[in-house]
């Protein structure tokens, strides 16, 4: 089934009747060339990739619990390309290329808004910072514009000027930044990798992964072993319990950082704004909810829901930059699990045993690069090889202190990132 | 979140920062090697569960605590100071 003007048209005459299932619900096999552990966004873009780009279709997805129903429908959709660091800044930057010609390659609309990011500055060193920063992006061939306050004001009239605190210097602008409809992210990628023949085996935990002399076998899970000669753990949130599973301790711990969505509300913040010094951001849903959210609740947490201090935090943050927004009542909150590695980044690598591929530790960054990390992590097990907009990303560089990629020289503490 | 400092008693968690594992207690030697130290600074069990954890009162007497935790459900299930953890 194609989407298409046409066909919506033809189906709102027809009492829409002609819809059908997006991605078929299969048994597993017994064998498959390679299992993904995890079907979230980044396990199904990984398929996807596998599928379209290295004709690799003899490819199971497993999920423990539903398609979608992970970090990739627990984030606040945010798709940017804003890094500074060689490793991080070709990596986003080749995964934002990937966002703007993702709804015609998967022929469903993820409704990716290019509406823009700000990223407000309150002093004449963030300003150095931010400029230094937007001329990174530039060089790489991304986007990057600095605003003084005047040109801030025009563009963000709702702010409040008067802050003594953090009074407002500028912002940085990345117009190619902006949102897109998670939901429809996983939905389009499942969509995609099962016409070209992956497995999306829902319900089915991997509860053990076989490995003999050194090399990766199969799985065991809840629905019965599955050989296969390749593995790939893409379980970010859960990434720790299934490497367990290979007798192997990441550079990860586990957080809950909190976000939260207001009542639908008449169009009125264009753009997604970042309040660094507030730990706080915002942007508005195509449905009119203020979605937004602030830092983590900085202990070690599986729990998918925080407590109330951080609550505290970012509505005093979020009414303290925009007072408007102190009227509008919260409809809901919710928790999202994240891997903290200890600078940052993520680790996209093989592992020390044959077969088996890692993906994981990506903060609070894994949203909008859920198109590169599949692309690179694809032809990563394709091809045994480093993409090359991916060759930084190793799980080596802790052990051996070469190639740390901490973008704002936090140190190792996990949480810090 | 409540923790009990075992000087002030029981506290709103807003008075302690929080530091990571408790293993940051076993401080390998200078020249451990490589792999001490990688286990050491980066690697974590990172149980979805009981865990323990090394806080700092920074709000209240300034003691480093060692709290048993469940990462699941939040709960507080004991709490040590990290002198007498570590001896």
């Amino acid at each position: 089934m194609r989407f298409s003007g046409f066909r919506v048209f033809k189906e709102g005459l027809t009492g829409n009747k002609g819809w059908t299932p997006h991605w078929r619900d299969p048994e597993p096999k017994s064998e498959y060339d390679i299992i993904i552990i995890g079907g979230g966004g980044h396990g199904l873009s990984t398929a996807y990739y596998l599928a379209k780009e290295h004709g690799l279709t003899n490819v199971a997805v497993l999920e423990k619990g539903y398609i979608g129903g992970g970090s990739i429908g627990r984030n606040t959709t945010i798709v940017r390309a804003n890094y500074f660091l060689q490793g991080n800044s070709e990596f986003y930057s080749h995964s934002l290329k990937l966002w703007e010609g993702l709804e015609e390659d998967l022929n469903y609309n993820v409704m990716h808004s290019q509406r823009g990011i700000i990223n407000l500055f309150h002093s004449d060193g963030q300003r150095d910072a931010a400029a230094r920063r937007g001329n990174m992006m530039i060089s790489q061939g991304d986007d990057a514009i600095l605003l003084g306050r005047d040109e801030l004001r025009k563009m963000l009239p709702y702010l409040n000027f008067d802050d003594l605190r953090f009074p407002l210097y500028g912002g940085l602008y990345h117009p190619r930044g902006g949102t897109a409809r998670h939901d429809a992210v996983a939905w389009g990628f499942a969509r995609g990798a099962d016409q070209r023949g992956v497995d999306l085996i829902q319900n089915c935990e991997v509860i053990g992964i076989d490995i003999e002399n050194g090399a990766v076998r199969g799985v065991q899970t809840t629905r019965g072993p599955i050989r296969a000669k390749k593995v790939a753990m893409v379980a970010a949130g859960r990434s720790g319990q299934v490497a367990a599973m290979a007798g192997m301790r990441l550079p990860i711990e586990s957080h809950v950082l909190q976000a939260f969505v207001t009542e639908g509300l008449k169009p009125c913040i264009d753009h997604v704004v970042t309040f660094g010094m507030g730990h706080f951001y915002i942007s508005q849903s195509d449905k009119g909810g203020l979605v937004f959210g602030g830092d983590l609740d900085f202990y070690a947490s599986y729990a998918a829901r925080g407590n109330l201090p951080t609550v505290e935090n970012v509505m005093e943050a979020g009414v303290a930059l925009m007072p408007m927004i102190g009227k509008a009542k919260v409809l809901r909150s919710w928790g999202g699990i994240m891997d903290m590695s200890p600078d940052g980044s993520p680790i996209i690598d093989k592992t020390h045993i044959d077969g088996l591929f890692l993906n994981c530790g990506w903060n609070y960054g894994g949203f909008k690069a859920v198109p590169g990390s599949g692309n690179v992590f694809a032809h990563l097990i394709a091809t045994g090889r480093y993409h090359e907009n991916a060759t930084k990303f190793r799980l080596d560089r802790f052990r051996t202190g070469r190639g740390v990629m901490d973008e704002e020289g936090k140190g190792s503490q996990h949480n810090l990132h | 979140m409540r923790i009990t400092c075992p000087h002030c008693g029981e506290r709103d968690r807003r008075e302690f920062y929080y530091r990571g594992a408790a293993t940051d207690l076993e401080r390998p030697a200078p020249d451990a090697g490589e792999e001490a130290w990688d286990n050491f600074v980066f690697l974590r069990e990172n149980p979805a569960g009981e865990t323990r954890d090394l806080w700092y009162h920074e709000g209240g007497c300034g003691a480093w605590i060692v709290v048993a935790r469940n990462t699941v459900t939040h709960e507080v299930l004991g709490t040590q100071l990290a002198s007498e953890a570590r001896s």
